[in-house]
């Protein structure tokens, strides 16, 4: 197979896995606004969360829909998929994310029609569905969907579609599957651990405050209990392995094991991101002066969930397995974009420095005060 | 699960998808046009340090904020639909329609979303530069998104760029600068851009004329006016110049659709464009002697002119187009029942590539390939049935073209008029002309919502033109699940809206707030 090709398959699935990682690290929005009734006890509180997270949500949104159309256009296999197949899952995705987009501003204005406190409370659904699915969905990349993928059927003019899935239950059946629940679990407690940092650095109203460090200790044990749950389950599982030679797809005991081990610098990566969640935390937790841990946790967490990625889809694994039709698992190299579009889409990614570099410049300029009764009055928009 | 497709499942895909995309296309055109108007007001403020600007801005920008939302929440759906609803069209052509997909992401909505942050919690904490700046650069991301997202719709009207790839069975792009700036998109994204100029335009002066109705800050209304009138002129002429050049465009890539917006079947040089007419309900067939449309009012050699620019151009009429045999620049037009036959052996032609790849005849697999090769342009018209499923539906596209293009010429009456009444200032005060203004709000919005109408129904039965018929780009689903998204959008769409018409209505009643000089 092309050299090229190869490189940039491996190229735009780190991308992919980047984007995975910055998406969850930004799903602190989701996990903040899951707090807002529990940290904000009246009107001035609550508004001064929703000011917070009203600030920065719509990059956690517009890294969704970039992570979904780069996933697209790189491996469209798996766009068309896993959409198309488990369309329930993403269509509660969909639904939390535009209740969403249109609670923070309609709730702030009276003759919103449902009265501000719906709109607040769409806020938390949101804050409960987007991680919990969007971490059920990613644990079906090591525990497998039920679909089948049969490119010959495009030849069938009266059942023409290649890909379909073999449950009425379209995706909701994910959910039986406990390893995918505890993956959705550890990213909710996570996305909340994250959502009560990010308070913690910018609010100076000490009710709050005093609120977020109570909070954190038991989001972090409960993350614990489920991420190390769904970690060691991987460690020990079957994985689904390509030979590259041929295309052909067999089982691999301790195949993530192996993975771990064959790729030593994201076996790094992924210690190095689980320490520095856990430092963010516990420095938090020690020092009652010490604000910053949503940039030890947050970093941690990007460099985690890339490096979970990564063992997903690199060293000749199916990052998508079908558990009915083993062949028809999708693995990088078989649900990828051509070599053309590839390197096009490559040029393009030359952008996402300079993109990264205006949205810190513009993020840190508009943080410059921390969010307290006055800030409110004076810069409140929500 | 049965295996031949429901035809009720196509018809419910369709239906979900129109339903959110002229939804979406309620909030995009106003986020473009009044985004400039406000990066004009600001820049006026940075100019002048005129406090009057700022507060005219301010207000500008709270009801952008309201639009914005709803804009950015109904995007995403349409993103996510392609894959839901759509998934054998994203396989198919996947590897050219995503690369749009994920640039609009990279590009544009990055540069939109961090900069929209700056404009609402900026005032206070970045220096003036830097908050006109962002207003700007919010426009000009929402713009880009624009361009990106109709290269995207261009191709599948215009498909270019692409080779199909019997190995893995799908279009793969192979001229990315042929795609990005095809002349379809180009002409696409200036018309489109521009129609939401027009309704930036026509908002901001229907809500000025509405303070002059009410005698409230008639400075502020005038001011507004002004600017809305001048860029809403020049914005609707250049949308028609642009429109003109659709046409032209349409004539030459879709000719069926362009059969369907005039209605006319038997096409010929020196024809005529109908300027206003009734289809006939009585025509059954597209060959039958009924005429198509009744009452017609025409100016002569027009459409020719449009299409060919030359009079003497012959234009194919629906019965030519199903029935072939007419004069084309590459020889005499195939049938469609020729073009089928084409589709059915490119089709065959694939299956025995196929076959003959798995049984390693490297001759016959050649073989196999050339000849799907030279039949690939009719590709799609191999899965349709009969001729007629080729015909759009004509009155709608009738119609809605003929709403687009009479609203087109009435903007330009209305701005220029509301331009000299700006002059003299004694017609403002007037309450027809009040009137008129505040009621041309909704007509833009039914011009832009026509237009997609005549883009997106006058192309059908393709998904991509002559590639892939809707029939076969659909997701395997339960007609009742799509059936089931679909109500709890039109609930959600129809609350939503009325909050948002609520929410806009009141924070226009409360008007500009802050100091004015
Ligand atoms: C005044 C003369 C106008 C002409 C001749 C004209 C012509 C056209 C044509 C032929 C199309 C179909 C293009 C295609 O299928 O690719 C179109 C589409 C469209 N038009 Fe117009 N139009 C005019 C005015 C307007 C106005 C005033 C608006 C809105 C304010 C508008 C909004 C649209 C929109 C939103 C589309 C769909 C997007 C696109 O295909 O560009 N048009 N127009």
């Amino acid at each position: 197979m092309n050299t090229t090709l190869i490189f940039l398959q491996q190229y735009w699935w780190f991308i992919i896995s980047l984007l995975g990682g910055l998406l969850v690290f930004l799903l602190f929005v989701q996990g903040g606004q899951s707090l807002l009734f529990s940290f904000g006890k009246n009107e001035q509180e609550q508004r001064m969360l929703l000011n917070l997270t009203g600030r920065k949500w719509e990059f956690t949104f517009t890294t969704l829909v970039t992570f979904g159309g780069a996933f697209f256009a790189s491996f469209p296999l798996f766009y068309s998929t896993s959409f198309g197949g488990a369309y329930w899952v993403w269509m509660l995705i969909l639904l939390s994310f535009i209740l969403q987009a249109v609670s923070y501003e309609f709730q702030s204005h009276k003759g919103n029609v449902l009265g501000n406190k719906v709109y607040r409370c769409f806020l938390v659904f949101n804050g409960f569905a987007a991680p919990i699915l969007l971490g059920t969905a990613i644990g079906t990349f090591f525990n497998g969907a039920s679909f089948v993928v049969d490119k010959g059927a495009i030849l069938s003019a009266s059942m023409p579609v290649i890909s379909y899935w073999t449950t009425p239950w379209h995706g909701l059946e994910a959910v039986a599957n406990p390893w995918n629940v505890a993956l959705g679990l550890a990213v909710f407690f996570l996305a909340r651990i994250l959502g009560t940092l990010y308070f913690l650095q910018s609010v100076s109203e000490p009710s709050i405050m005093e609120r977020c460090r109570r909070s954190l200790l038991p989001s972090t044990l409960l993350f614990l209990l489920f991420f190390l749950a769904f970690v060691v389950h991987i460690l020990f599982a079957t994985g689904l392995a390509v030979d590259p030679t041929n295309g052909t797809i067999y089982p691999e005991a301790y195949k993530y094991l192996h993975n771990l081990m064959a790729l030593p610098a994201v076996a790094l990566t992924f210690v190095v991101g689980v320490l520095c969640v856990l430092t963010g935390i516990i420095r938090t937790l020690i020092s009652s002066t010490y604000i910053r841990g949503i940039w030890w946790t947050g970093i941690g967490t990007v460099l985690t969930v890339l490096a979970l990625f990564l063992i997903a889809g690199y060293n000749h694994t199916a990052y998508y397995p079908s558990v009915v039709d083993m062949q028809s698992s999708l693995t990088i190299s078989n649900s990828s974009s051509s070599l053309f579009t590839l390197k096009v889409m490559a040029w393009v990614s030359l952008i996402i420095p300079f993109v990264l570099g205006y949205i810190i410049y513009a993020w840190r300029s508009i943080d410059t005060t921390r969010m307290n009764a006055d800030e409110l009055k004076n810069e409140g928009h929500y | 699960m049965n295996e031949t497709i429901d035809p009720s499942l196509i018809d419910w895909s369709r239906a979900q998808f129109a339903l959110t995309a002229m939804y979406h296309w309620l909030f995009v055109p106003l986020t473009l046009g009044l985004g400039l108007i406000m990066a004009l007001m600001e820049t006026a403020y940075y100019v002048t340090e005129d406090l009057f600007w700022k507060r005219t801005v301010k207000f500008w920008m709270k009801l952008f904020g309201i639009n914005f939302a709803i804009g950015v929440a109904t995007g995403i759906i349409l993103e996510f639909e392609f894959g839901t609803n759509w998934s054998n069209y994203s396989w198919f052509v996947g590897d050219i329609f995503g690369a749009p997909l994920a640039i609009e992401g990279i590009l544009a909505f990055f540069m939109e979303s961090t900069f929209v942050a700056v404009m609402y919690f900026g005032w206070n904490k970045v220096s003036k530069k830097f908050h006109l700046a962002s207003t700007w650069l919010t426009t000009i991301g929402a713009t880009l998104s624009a361009w990106w997202i109709l290269v995207a719709n261009a191709w599948m009207q215009y498909p270019v760029g692409m080779e199909f790839n019997p190995d893995t069975v799908r279009n793969e792009m192979n001229d990315f600068l042929a795609v990005a700036f095809s002349p379809v998109a180009v002409n696409k994204f200036i018309h489109t851009v521009l129609s939401g100029w027009v309704l930036g335009a026509a908002f901001v002066a229907g809500i000025s004329f509405w303070f002059l109705l009410k005698k409230r800050e008639t400075e502020f209304a005038v001011a507004s006016l002004k600017i809305a009138a001048w860029f809403g002129l020049i914005a609707s002429v250049l949308c028609a110049i642009a429109g003109d050049g659709s046409a032209y465009n349409v004539g030459r890539v879709q000719p069926m659709k362009l059969a369907a917006m005039e209605a006319l079947y038997e096409g010929h040089t020196r024809q005529g464009l109908i300027a206003l007419g009734v289809v006939n309900p009585d025509k059954e067939a597209y060959n039958d002697s009924t005429p198509p449309v009744l009452l017609k009012l025409e100016i002569p050699n027009m459409l020719s002119w449009l299409v060919g620019r030359d009079i003497q151009t012959f234009v194919p009429g629906i019965k030519d187009i199903i029935d072939g045999g007419y004069p084309t620049t590459n020889g005499l037009a195939l049938s469609a029942a020729e073009k089928m036959k084409k589709g059915r052996i490119a089709i065959d032609a694939l299956a025995h590539y196929r076959e003959a790849v798995t049984e390693g005849d490297k001759e016959r697999a050649q073989l196999n390939r050339n000849l799907l090769k030279e039949n690939y342009p009719y590709f799609g018209y191999g899965y349709l049935n009969k001729p007629e499923e080729l015909i759009p539906n004509v009155p709608l596209n009738f119609y809605a073209f003929r709403i687009m293009v009479g609203l087109g010429g009435y903007f330009i009456l209305f701005f220029a008029l509301v331009l000299v009444a700006c002059y003299k200032n004694k017609w403002l005060s007037g309450k027809f002309l009040q009137w008129v203004g505040i009621l041309t709000i909704p007509l833009a919005y039914i011009a832009g919502e026509a237009g997609w109408i005549v883009s997106e129904a006058g192309r059908q039965p393709w998904a991509i033109q002559d590639v892939l018929p809707n029939s076969a780009a659909i997701s395997r689903l339960d007609v009742s699940s799509v059936q089931t998204t679909f109500f709890v959008f039109v609930v959600l769409f129809a609350v939503l809206l009325l909050a948002e018409i609520r929410i806009m209505l009141r924070e226009i009643k409360k008007g500009p707030e802050g100091e004015s000089h």
